[in-house]
């Protein structure tokens, strides 16, 4: 029975559990609630709450473990140096899943001769073994959620107390829920880590880290060295910050400092507009408006300084101008936290408002400023869609602004989405660069988050 | 004292420069306004300008004879010997249908074939004349008028995306193409209509951009806001109220806090990594489906969730708590009972934003395997919608963008105002709902 039909099941058998709790309690107290510890829902939450959670901690322990058992069982039917192969496995397995998924349509596709008969008859096993996994499975689960609804019915009792188990129950939920966030970040650590190991063992870390040339061939012999990319990120993203920093900059120094209340109140939405739009719409305009009208200056038609419409300067300049209410809106908010009273002292020894904000405002502001300009680079490094579309894909050590260069993130998209088999170095080393990338880009927020932090104390 | 003899109200030199110091400041910062004003406009307008032709479409109307000899040569109208005649034998009937309406208009076929005309009818023409022959067999042996779809060239020329000098290298659809259209405008047979295909239709192939709609992807968007809804609101929820009501300070929470922080600031794109390895080669879920594309923006979202969230649980004021457990509330009640209804318009302010962040966001969609298949179908069933391979809107554009046709740039563009169409949408109800509930204590 598939989990889809197994779980309305279960939330009506709770529902029962809720009810018949309800019952019970009231009826063992006479009919009157005042004889109970709890309040009666609370019994009945209790029975509701013992049918569910087992039976889900089951059902999903059970989904987690059926995958691995059956893939073993079917893996130990290979013969041993198909098995010690890396890539043979998951390749056979996929086949596997495939025959079993659609057992007439694999025929022709899965080859001839022997293989195509063994692997039928895995996928026949496979199949047998999911099917008999998961009437398992439905059965234990339902026998589980029985068990809990007339466990925790038996033990309803007018003195007992409900309603701090019940709470117990629900606050230890809540810290799972607030525990996700470490999974989360321990999930995408793992999930890199174990690629990047896989990575590094058919391909030295070393030519990875300091090789200057990134050429990656299908074939074999490829040469998959970070600097180039490393090199187009910085390079686009600082062309972005070029952008970004002085227009934002100004731009939060005129809202909080100089506009009226009325025009601050029109332009700060505005500007967050901005800062809502997808960055699929700065790709494509990256990729249709920008670059194609920068080649017509800088082109062969022009100046003759740029080869194609993509290029690094593109994706900068479109960068920048997605960065802009980022910084703006962030150092907004860190003028506006200088307190007043340093404004007043200035203006009243009789600076003008811009000295105020040079000589006292910006530098009282300039640790959180700092901060932001770091977020706003942690942002430049781990943007994709923008250089996808805009960048080019030649990754080259150039330092003209003019040529098509290329990102750790677009050489991400690039090896993951072709038709690389998972297995193979050239699909493996995305996970190393989205390593290297998540380190990168946690390093900047960590310091900028320092920093930040370190600042507004300051003033509180 | 200097020079007594002049008036405080006739400012000096030095007085003046720092005066004009204080313009030249000013000025830049509206200067930097205007330009990131400038910029917004500019993109609203190349959006406007260059996506609003894909709600407008060419259509050629056309009156086809349906020789009974040719489509159902043993004359039974039995729909299996019906569906046996290809559409390769209802193209020429076009061709012919397009001569007689050049005629009526008075022009004459510039070419030497009939066949060359098809060229300014979609590749899909046949097959749509064919299927409603099929749902209607008594049409055969009379004549039909019906409107097709016209080819993307004829219909970029009404729109003035094609022109004779841009057509100078082509080979399949020639300036002499657009005479053909010119006498088809003159007599109304083409003409350009609202467009709802690409409102509800799927994705097409390569060669067909006239027929591309962004309906399916839209399901898919929907599909996976659905799924985002269902898990990250829960758990955002319970989150933010076990950090901001309950948790101690100790180690386990400051992680806990930390995590939350940087996970905000993770590229997207390590959330694709993430989703690729762990639901799809770990977990065995369906490549492409809207389920795994919810559960990876879900993992995005939450940070930004909870982070509103426990802002909008800061804001409730502590007497409310007080009294509460003051009249005997345990802190679970108090916090059910009382504290989240009163924070709960700043909780679905703050979903609704995180929701249009992830309706927007492309690049972890494309390590899931969003992109690179057409999805022309539209899903069967509820169950299809989140397991059966899909696309997303903005994973949709992105592929209509890589292909090579300008047809699909305004496609693209024109699923973009769709896009930012709903994004404003939910926008604008989370402020609504912000200015409808927002108290102040």
């Amino acid at each position: 029975m598939p989990a889809s039909s197994l779980l309305p099941i279960l939330a009506a058998l709770a529902a029962l559990g809720f009810v018949a709790g309800r019952r019970r309690a009231l009826s063992l107290a006479g009919g009157d609630a005042r004889g109970l510890h709890s309040l009666p829902a609370h019994y009945g939450a209790e029975v509701a709450l013992f049918t569910l959670l087992p039976a889900l901690a089951l059902l999903a322990l059970w989904s987690l473990a059926t995958p691995l058992a059956v893939n073993h069982l079917v893996a130990g039917e290979f013969p041993a140096e198909t098995r010690a192969e890396p890539g043979a496995m998951s390749l056979a397995m996929s086949d596997i899943r495939r025959l079993a998924a659609e057992p007439d349509a694999g025929q022709g596709s899965a080859g001839q001769g022997t293989r195509a008969a063994s692997l039928q008859e895995a996928a026949r096993l496979y199949s047998t073994l999911r099917a008999r996994a998961s009437g398992l499975a439905s059965l234990t689960v339902l026998l589980t959620a029985l068990a809990g609804l007339g466990y925790a019915l038996w033990r309803i009792h007018p003195r007992r107390r409900a309603r701090s188990h019940v709470e117990a129950i629900l606050e230890s939920l809540l810290i799972g829920a607030a525990t996700l966030a470490i999974l989360t970040t321990l999930g995408i650590v793992a999930s890199m880590l174990s690629g990047t190991i896989e990575f590094f063992r058919l391909y030295p870390a070393g030519d990875f880290f300091f090789g200057t040339i990134w050429a990656p061939s299908f074939g074999g012999g490829s040469r998959l060295g970070i600097l180039p990319l490393l090199w187009g990120t910085l390079y686009i993203s600082l062309i972005a910050l070029a952008v970004a920093v002085p227009i934002g900059l100004f731009a939060a120094i005129y809202l909080s400092e100089y506009a009226s209340p009325a025009a601050r109140a029109l332009l700060k939405p505005l500007l967050e507009l901005l800062a809502g739009i997808p960055t699929i719409v700065y790709g494509l305009l990256a990729l249709v408006t920008v670059g194609p009208a920068l080649a017509r200056v800088f082109g062969d038609e022009g100046l003759g300084w740029m080869q194609g419409a993509s290029a690094a300067i593109t994706a900068g300049l479109v960068m920048g101008g997605m960065l802009i209410p980022f910084v703006s809106s962030l150092s907004d908010d860190i003028l506006n936290a200088v307190p007043q009273a340093l404004r007043d002292g200035s203006l009243g020894l009789g600076a003008t408002r811009s000295e105020t904000l040079r000589l006292v405002v910006l530098p009282a502001a300039l640790p959180g400023i700092v901060g932001a300009i770091l977020l706003a680079a942690s942002r430049a490094i781990g943007e994709t869609m923008i250089v996808v579309m805009g960048a080019g894909a030649a990754a080259r050590l150039s330092l003209n602004p003019f040529d098509a260069m290329t990102t750790i993130t677009a050489k991400i998209v690039s090896q993951l989405t072709g038709d690389a088999d998972f297995a193979s170095a050239e699909a493996l080393v995305a996970f190393a660069l989205g390593m290297t990338l998540f380190v990168l880009t946690l390093g900047l927020n960590v310091l900028a988050l320092h920093v930040v932090r370190k600042y507004r104390e300051q003033y509180e | 004292m200097s020079a007594p003899n002049k008036s405080l109200f006739t400012p000096g030199p030095r007085t003046r420069a720092r005066n004009r110091a204080e313009a030249r400041f000013r000025a830049s910062g509206l200067a930097a306004i205007l330009a990131a004003l400038a910029f917004l406009t500019g993109l609203m307008g190349i959006i406007l300008h260059d996506g609003a032709p894909a709600f407008r479409q060419a259509f050629v109307t056309l009156t086809v004879e349906l020789p009974e000899e040719r489509l159902d040569p043993n004359g039974n109208r039995d729909p299996a010997d019906l569906a046996r005649v290809t559409t390769f034998k209802y193209a020429p009937l076009l061709d012919a249908a397009l001569l007689r309406a050049l005629e009526e208009a008075g022009a004459e076929n510039p070419f030497a074939k009939a066949k060359k005309l098809r060229a300014l009818l979609s590749k899909g023409a046949p097959a749509q004349l064919r299927a409603r022959v099929l749902a209607e067999p008594e049409l055969i042996g009379g004549s039909l008028t019906m409107r097709f779809l016209a080819s993307a060239r004829a219909d970029g020329y009404l729109k003035g995306r094609v022109t004779r000098e841009s057509l100078a290298r082509e080979r399949k659809f020639t300036p002499a193409h657009l005479d053909v259209a010119d006498a088809l405008l003159g007599s109304g047979l083409l003409e350009s209509r609202f467009n709802l295909a690409f409102l509800t239709g799927s994705d097409a192939s390569e060669s067909r951009p006239e027929a591309a709609g962004i309906g399916t992807a839209a399901l898919g968007s929907l599909a996976m806001m659905l799924v985002v809804l269902a898990l990250a609101l829960p758990i955002g929820v319970a989150a933010s109220v076990y950090l901001e009501e309950f948790a101690p300070q100790n180690r386990l929470t400051d992680l806990i806090e930390v995590n939350i922080a940087n996970l905000a600031a993770v590229p997207s794109i390590v959330f694709g990594i993430l989703g690729l390895a762990l639901f799809i080669q770990f977990a065995g879920l369906p490549q492409s489906a809207p389920l795994v594309g919810g559960l990876v923006l879900t993992l995005m979202t939450l940070p930004t969730i909870i982070i509103s969230t426990r802002a909008a649980l800061r804001a409730v004021p502590p007497s409310i708590r007080e009294a509460a457990l003051g009249v005997g509330a345990s802190r679970m009640q108090t916090v059910f009972h009382h504290v989240l209804p009163l924070a709960m318009p700043g909780i679905l302010t703050g979903t609704i934003i995180g929701l249009a962040q992830a309706l927007g966001e492309t690049a972890p969609l494309l390590l899931i395997g969003m992109i690179g298949f057409v999805a022309t179908n539209p899903p069967a069933s509820p169950a299809e919608a989140f397991l059966a391979p899909n696309s997303a809107m903005p994973a949709q554009i992105y592929e209509w963008a890589r292909r090579a046709d300008p047809a699909w740039y305004e496609r693209a563009w024109g699923g973009i105002i769709l896009l930012i169409g709903f994004l404003l949408a939910m926008n604008l109800a989370a402020i609504l709902l912000r200015r409808r509930f927002e108290r102040r204590w």
